[in-house]
């Protein structure tokens, strides 16, 4: 090894613990990267291959009843590939055991032969058998919920008649990755169950022989997807077809690329504030290393070592910091990674996993953790570079302090010198302090954005479930019924209030802007279903045209006064123009209302209603469970309580390891800042201070000209902090707004308090542990050696 | 040494103006310098007078404002940074008041570090031992006395043969009797391998060890004076 080499691995070791606590710096940015892209490319490698192997539809359409025949009309439509109808049906589930109803989808299987879409991968079992009405696969999700085995029965209402179903085959499917039930947010897998039965079975049961009322299609390589979807809407138009979509506004496709779009944010969010973080501790302790070895830099010039040669030595010396970092992030971040993806694994439901590890994404980290550390080093690389031997040799002037403080001032003078002192250090490397503050900001901020989506869910689901949608449960008819239907559900025991609704399909269009989405129906004066304005204040709704909501506003570039088409995709399948007359505040999906005597005239066809919103007492709810599980008119029903107590403990639970890992982080950021600070003042003022002890100052005051200057810092941090907290968190939800959800920006003042006191215990730690050096200041030799 | 030696540098009118700020100080003031070969110089004066600018000027550690330096055959003045880089490795030893050991290398490797970057050096050991130092190889700066640090130094500088060994202020941070050891060992290099050797001091005694002594005062060469009387370093004392 060079002579030089050896002085490497010295200063090294002697800076072990400052280098570290950069490289941990570091090393949080990588795993954030290897963790984010990792995950992402894994996730995106498992749905790409689930879906070629298990030939997921690219097209999706329904229809009321469509003979089987036109398919080989839709099969011909330029660009489409292939064609698979089948029948779909909600169900009302009976389970024993399981108090409350549970609703599913039952979906038909070609008799004789695999689906050529939206294949099953069989976990175990069997396909039903052609014609059997009492055999079934059910979804994976569903069977483990219930404890269900082969062989299991359980209960359904099929078309108005309850049928006892037995579990044939167990089975997951690249359609429903992400299964939502009615009304749900979150998956819930024990209310929500996936059934699949034989088709001629199927078609029995619904009076459907030779019609089906779903169909998938994949195309043809550079097919025009729009043209596909227009053409078939045009086919399945007589049919009852609402509307054909593509594969981005499938649930659980739209779910998943959510979920990915998650994981890009964060890999271009988070990784590059640790790297930031991280060149400025290169920067402070680089200066600080070049500062003091300022007579062996002009030595080894003296002797003969270009420039180029003395630079490198200290290039090296922060390569080996980076690298440090590197190694450490990749390891925990694959392993994070790993961990991540078995939960996406088990959350979504995919039957096997593609672990990417893809060497581009290490090479990626080693190369901007080594920019980040040249770039945070580059100024003291070039004073090395630069540095003349022969006033290398010669001592540094003396730092002037200016008299910022005067000490003519009352308020001054009141102050110890001490305390001057530490402010005085504090004013006299302005910048060098606002970047110190700057960074211990962002261990603050990162806290801000790790626990403010709690604030900001509750928030929500407060505004979402208490003040607008504040039914307990909505029950859906099987089919659409005259308004006095309703009445029969108003007699169900614990039905406390009752308001009926009607949903109807439709395609929007304004300008060259169209958007499929249901227009609800709702009463006049609606207390349980109600709309809120934009300061979340109920609102009456117009007597005529649509109340939309602000994020349809926004999609179809609508104002209030401005007129709409609506082709109305059910019923009489009017197309009309109707203005904008409200426009109202909603957090989930695409709503847009309309007075129900109004949609009615409307649409055509007479008063319909075909759902409604019921508050229910707690003390009948088991009588009313029995009644809905039995009652042959009940379709689907979405229990809105359990539904929402489901989503918060779904978040919950996936945040809270984010919040973990975001604390960490946070702690080595703040540490890395504090520590690394207090050793270089303690460096830089180690004479000053051994100077004060000498004159018979005790340690704790000696400390004191530290804490002033410390204390301050990580003080200015705080506000900062937040600021930058609140900018991130903006940031992000505004990266996750999608038409299935808006999150509002809520940030608790508990959560910047949480954040300041983690940061700050961090700090004083930190802190402490440097003050400890204090009292093994060398006194005397301070004081003989030159500075 | 005779006048018939070979000049080693020749500095005709050097001068170098610092500029702090608005102030300038001219540390030089057109000085004409020769150095010859084998000879041991001593270059007296009061501190600020210029001596060590002009040292660094001569070893090219630094470039002077006019004028001309000249080192055998190469130009020192207008040389480039690399230029000068390659002729202090090549051949110049220093030796410095404060020692300049790099704290975290042993003696030996102290010297290593400059032996590797040599042509013809002599082994780090074999160095060490010239300044009897052989017994302490393996001791880090912080292990050694000032005395011993200092003679490392030499050490470090003779290690690769150099043709000139520039010292500024080599006892300067010395007691009296640990610096005549630096200066037995000064001298002893400069009998022994004939290495010019120029050796800066404030110290008015010093000069009984050289062949001649040049007076740097405010800038400039005050008074040239050949020693007839030399004597060995160990007769002097201060």
């Amino acid at each position: 090894m060079r002579t030089l080499d050896r002085k490497l691995w010295r200063d090294l070791s002697r800076l072990w613990s400052q280098a570290l606590a950069i490289a941990l710096v570091q090393a949080c940015g990588v795993a954030t990267l290897v963790l984010a892209v990792g995950s992402f490319q894994s996730l995106l490698e498992t749905r790409t291959a689930y879906y070629e192997r298990y030939r997921f539809a690219e097209v999706f359409a329904q229809a009321t009843r469509a003979p089987q025949q036109l398919t080989a009309q839709i099969g011909a439509i330029a660009g489409v590939a292939t064609v698979e109808a089948r029948i779909v049906q909600p169900v009302l589930l009976d389970i024993a055991g399981m108090r409350e109803p549970a609703t599913g989808q039952v979906l038909s299987l070609p008799d004789h032969r695999q689906p050529v879409l939206n294949r099953l991968f069989m976990r175990q079992g069997r396909t039903p058998q052609p014609g059997r009405s009492d055999e079934v696969i059910v979804n994976e999700s569903f069977a483990q919920a219930h404890g269900f085995q082969l062989g299991a029965r359980f209960s359904a209402i099929m078309n108005g008649s309850k049928r006892e179903l037995q579990i044939v085959g167990i089975a997951l499917s690249p359609e429903f990755v992400y299964a939502l039930g009615p009304g749900d947010l979150v998956p819930d897998a024990r209310r929500f169950g996936l059934i699949w039965m034989s088709e001629s079975a199927l078609a029995g049961l619904y009076d459907l022989e030779g019609a089906f009322n779903d169909l998938s299609l994949r195309l043809l390589r550079g097919a025009n997807q729009t043209a596909v979807i227009e053409q078939l809407d045009q086919l399945i138009a007589p049919y009852g077809g609402a509307g054909a979509h593509a594969r981005d506004e499938h649930p659980s496709h739209a779910f998943l690329d959510s979920e990915l779009e998650q994981l890009r944010a964060m890999s271009r969010v988070i990784p590059p504030i640790f790297l930031l973080v991280s060149a400025f501790l290169v920067n402070i302790v680089l200066s600080r290393l070049v500062a003091l070895e300022r007579e062996q830099i002009g030595l080894l010039k003296a002797v003969g070592y270009g420039r180029w040669e003395v630079t490198s030595h200290y290039l090296k010396l922060i390569a080996m910091i980076a690298l440090l970092g590197v190694l450490i992030g990749a390891a925990v971040g694959t392993w994070l990674g790993q961990g991540l993806t078995r939960l996406y694994a088990d959350f979504f439901h995919f039957p096997f996993l593609l672990f990417q590890r893809d060497p581009l994404v290490y090479l990626l980290a080693v190369g901007v953790s080594l920019l980040a550390a040249f770039a945070g080093g580059a100024g003291a690389l070039a004073s090395v570079l630069n540095l003349p031997p022969a006033v290398a040799m010669r001592p540094p002037a003396p730092p002037i302090y200016r008299r910022w403080i005067s000490g003519r001032l009352a308020a001054v003078r009141a102050l110890s010198q001490l305390t001057i002192m530490g402010f005085r250090h504090l004013l006299r490397w302005p910048l060098r302090s606002f970047l110190t503050a700057l960074g211990a900001s962002f261990a603050v901020a990162l806290l801000v954005l790790a626990i403010f989506s709690f604030d900001s869910i509750d928030y929500m689901i407060e505004v979402s479930f208490d003040r607008a949608e504040r039914q307990d449960a909505t029950l859906h008819f099987f089919q659409e019924a005259p308004p006095a239907a309703a009445q029969a559900l108003a007699q169900l025991p614990g039905v406390l209030q009752l308001e009926p609704a009607r949903t109807m399909a439709a395609r929007l269009r304004h300008g060259h802007r169209s958007r499929l989405i249901a227009i609800q129906g709702r009463p006049a004066g609606a207390d349980l279903g109600r709309l809120l304005d934009l300061d979340h204040q109920p609102l009456r709704l117009p007597e005529t045209g649509l109340a939309i909501s602000e994020h349809v506003a926004k999609l179809l570039a609508l104002r209030r006064g401005d007129l709409v088409q609506v082709e109305f995709l059910e019923g009489q399948r009017r197309v009309v123009e109707t203005p904008v007359t409200e426009v109202f505040q909603s957090y989930f999906g695409l709503v847009v209302a309309m007075d129900q005597a109004a949609l009615d005239q409307l649409a055509g066809g007479g008063p319909r209603i075909d759902s409604a919103r019921v508050l229910i007492d707690d003390a009948q709810l088991d009588a009313l469970y029995q009644r809905i599980k039995n009652l042959p008119v009940i379709g689907t029903v979405a229990l809105q309580r359990l539904a929402v107590a489901q989503f918060r403990a779904t978040i919950r639970e996936n945040i809270a390891m984010s919040v973990a890992i975001y604390v960490s982080f946070s702690v080595i950021i703040a540490f890395g800042i504090v520590y690394n600070s207090a050793r270089i003042q303690l460096s830089l003022h180690g004479r000053e201070l051994a100077s004060l002890r000498v004159l018979g100052f005790q340690v704790g005051e000696v400390a004191r000209v530290l804490m002033t200057e410390l204390g301050l810092i990580v003080l200015l941090a705080q506000p900062l902090g937040w600021l930058l907290g609140y900018g991130f968190a903006w940031g992000m939800l505004k990266g996750f707004e999608s038409d299935l959800y808006r999150i509002p920006l809520v940030v608790a003042p508990s959560t910047f308090a949480i954040a300041s006191i983690v940061v700050l215990s961090a700090s004083a730690v930190s802190a402490l542990i440097v003050l400890r050096r204090l009292g093994r200041l060398d006194l005397i030799a301070v004081l003989k050696t030159r500075e | 040494m005779t006048d018939r030696a070979q000049p080693v540098f020749v500095a005709r009118g050097v001068t170098k103006v610092y500029r702090s700020g608005e102030v300038e100080v001219h540390a030089l003031r057109g000085v004409d310098a020769t150095l010859y070969e084998g000879e041991l110089a001593v270059i007296l004066g009061p501190s600020g007078g210029g001596k060590s600018t002009l040292l660094n000027i001569l070893g090219g550690l630094d470039s002077p404002t006019a004028g001309h330096v000249r080192f055998r055959d190469h130009q020192l003045s207008g040389a480039t940074e690399r230029e000068l880089t390659r002729f202090r490795r090549d051949h110049v030893g220093f030796v410095f008041q404060f020692y300049n050991l790099i704290p975290s290398l042993t003696a030996r490797e102290n010297v290593a570090l400059v032996t590797e970057i040599s042509a013809d050096p002599m082994a780090p050991e074999e160095a060490l031992a010239m300044v009897d130092l052989d017994h302490r190889l393996d001791h880090f700066p912080a292990q050694l006395s000032g005395g011993e640090q200092q003679r490392v130094a030499i050490a470090r500088a003779i290690a690769k043969r150099p043709e000139v060994l520039l010292c500024d202020e080599p006892t300067g941070a010395l007691d009296s009797k640990t610096g005549i050891k630096v200066l037995e060992a000064l001298t002893a290099v400069n009998e022994q391998l004939g290495t010019t050797t120029a050796i800066i001091t404030h110290n008015v005694e010093i000069r009984r060890i050289a062949h001649r002594v040049l007076h740097v005062a405010d800038g400039v060469i005050a008074r040239l004076e050949v020693n007839p009387t030399r004597v060995k370093a160990s007769e002097i004392s201060w």
